[in-house]
């Protein structure tokens, strides 16, 4: 286990002298490989928790929807009916809401965060680079709960009064804009959660975009291309696979953002064109009805959604996650 | 410039616009994403500070009609989960720090670990709520401060586990070939050596995933679940500041919202010192250490 520690077996034994504590407490002890050993297992067992941890959900997720898995199969992710009553479940509107919010959200979001990461490495005057980034980390530290408050508060008016009938009428042919406009809906949502992936998404990109070796700069730069032309054929080119893992990283989050959705998103499955609609996700209809749930077929069918959830982010994450080590793997570790 | 044709010149000239158009459009991007920052943090300061009064501070929620009441009961109950969760989630994250880099460098084993952590760290906070529930509220038979602080020390455990593990791959190597050079244990060298020496950044790290469950919400709803009086039973339901400011928020009184922005300042407010104190603490502490 722990070869470069066979040396301490071999301490010296300079006894009596107390020049330094630890030579003191060496010439105390006996040997150490069985302290080595016993250490270096329970680091080993606290570290294989996190394995412990993945299964134990993914198990206990599996075991407690298995009402509602036998009872619905695949069928409960392609039918619409939500009645709780007769004891129907299907999660095709959530499915929609949660794809809707977090794909409207990603395509707001990944043009400011690129922006953002490009001036951030490669426009932005060194003074100002420190106070930017901590303002943008910020961002990411604001809970969910609160940016939910924000938006009930500020962004639910602002749609109803100014941007909602402003897309009405400039926009209102496509369709996506029809209907009542209360305020809360599918837009809305999206909104607010494009506000909250923003930083996750700008401060990975920088992350990849920095280890980008200025080597590659300098050879556009040499070759007379532009600012931008170096950006573009440099870093952008050189980091594509991390950014696309970044986005990920940033879908993954949207998919599972709770709080501040359900606070926005109208609670009402319904599949519909318009982004006015209200709509609902698959974590709101677990934050919303769960505690509520009467019937074991009800509870496992939001244990089933859950199950959904855990499945299809963690299979988000892993390929981000090995996208963005595909770039900075060789970079130098990064400190907070 | 005469040996340039006309046409080269024009060339030029378009390049250079599109250079300063999207310089334009980044710094304008940078605009925009910083603003709804200020509007936040002005809304909450301004709404919040408005409300704060002492009895937010001492008096448990007033029932539906009076007027004041605070959220003193939430606040002590959202200590009692982190607590908790910080008591479960820390050791196991720090020692899972420690594996990863001082025991499994370059093994297959420690990569998977990393992987699986990494992967945890981005699985929804709503799936660890249902999951706690099922797990300890369903056995219990009613819902509690454990499984509230189970949940969050869950959550805790992916990003100590990391920021650990980064912090102790910027310790060289020299400092713990000095170690094991003079006879220490490999165990002590561990913990004497290489955690003494990044021990601020693992603070830092620790800090930064505490600030990261202070906020959360859904994994309480099912767990920890609220409640409007004192509690200070662990197998009982007890109150959370997010909890509370989700429940003043989504109601339709007046009064409520009023403390539901105040609920919001506090939290953020206990977030952002915590995590300005830390830093400020731990970069003292990395100058006093001299590593």
């Amino acid at each position: 286990m722990s070869p470069p520690a066979a040396s301490a077996d071999v301490a010296p034994a300079v006894a009596g002298t107390t020049l330094s504590p630890i030579r003191d407490y060496l010439s105390k002890r006996g040997s150490g490989r069985l302290a080595d050993n016993s250490f270096a297992a329970v680091m080993l067992i606290c570290a294989c928790s996190i394995f412990a941890i993945v299964l134990f959900i993914f198990g206990i997720l599996v075991m407690h929807s298995r009402l509602s898995l036998a009872q619905f199969g695949w069928k409960f992710f392609t039918t619409q009916g939500w009645d709780p009553v007769s004891g129907d479940f299907g999660a095709l509107p959530f499915i929609y809401g949660t794809l809707a919010t977090s794909l409207l959200a990603l395509c707001m979001a990944v043009p400011l965060a690129l922006g953002v990461a490009i001036f951030l490495t490669e426009l932005c005057p060194r003074p100002l680079r420190a106070p930017i980034s901590f303002l943008t980390e910020l961002l990411a530290a604001i809970p969910s709960v609160v940016y939910g408050l924000w938006a009930v508060f500020v962004l639910v008016p602002l749609m109803r009064d100014v941007i909602g009938p402003f897309l009405s009428k400039t926009l209102g042919w496509t369709g996506f804009f029809e209907g009542p406009n209360f305020g809360v809906g599918l837009l809305t949502a999206s909104m607010i959660l494009a506000i909250m992936i923003l930083p996750i998404i700008s401060s990975l990109t920088r992350d990849i975009m920095i280890a980008v070796p200025n080597s590659q700069r300098e050879a556009a730069l040499a070759l007379g291309a532009t600012r931008w032309e170096m950006i573009r054929i440099g870093v952008l080119r050189n980091s594509r696979i991390g950014i696309v893992g970044a986005i990920m990283l940033g879908l993954g989050r949207a998919l599972g953002e709770t709080m501040a959705v359900t606070m926005v998103i109208g609670n009402h499955p319904d599949i519909s064109k318009s982004l006015f609609a209200p709509g609902y996700t698959l974590a709101s209809v677990i934050a919303n009805e769960f505690s509520e749930a009467t019937g074991d077929l009800y509870l496992s069918a939001l244990i089933e959604i859950g199950l959904a959830l855990f499945l299809v982010t963690i299979v988000v994450n892993a390929i981000a996650r090995l996208m963005v080590w595909a770039v900075t793997r060789n970079a130098p570790a990064r400190v907070i | 410039m005469d040996f340039e044709s006309k046409s080269m010149r024009r060339n030029r000239a378009t390049r250079s616009a599109m250079n300063y158009f999207v310089s334009g459009l980044c710094i304008l991007a940078t605009i925009l994403v910083i603003l709804p920052l200020i509007a936040i943090l002005f809304y909450l300061i301004y709404k919040g500070a408005s409300s704060l009064n002492l009895a937010f501070f001492t008096h448990v929620p007033a029932p539906v009609g009076e007027t004041g009441g605070g959220m003193a009961n939430s606040i002590v109950g959202s200590g009692i989960i982190l607590f908790l969760a910080s008591l479960m989630g820390i050791p196991i994250g720090i020692a899972a720090g420690v594996y990863l880099a001082e025991f499994g460098r370059g093994k297959t084993l420690a990569n998977a670990i990393r992987f699986t952590a990494d992967v945890l760290n981005g699985v929804p906070s709503i799936v660890m709520g249902i999951s706690i529930y099922s797990l300890i509220v369903v056995q219990q038979k009613h819902f509690s401060a454990l499984a509230g602080g189970v949940a969050l020390a869950i959550m805790m455990v992916p990003t100590i586990t990391r920021t650990t593990e980064e912090m102790l791959a910027t310790v060289p190597h020299a400092i713990r070939e000095a170690a094991l050079g003079l006879g220490v244990p490999k165990w002590r060298t561990a913990i004497s050596v290489s955690l003494r020496t990044a021990s601020p950044g693992i603070i830092t790290g620790c800090m930064l995933a505490f600030a990261r469950v202070a906020g959360e919400t859904a994994p309480l709803l099912f767990t920890a679940f609220g409640n409007q009086f004192w509690s200070f039973n662990l197998s009982q339901p007890i109150a959370a500041l997010p909890l509370q400011i989700y429940v003043y928020a989504i109601s339709p009184y007046d009064e409520w919202h009023r403390l539901a922005w105040a609920g919001s300042l506090v939290l953020i407010v206990l977030i952002m010192v915590s995590v300005t104190l830390v830093r400020i603490f731990a970069n003292r502490g990395a100058l006093k250490g001299g590593s």
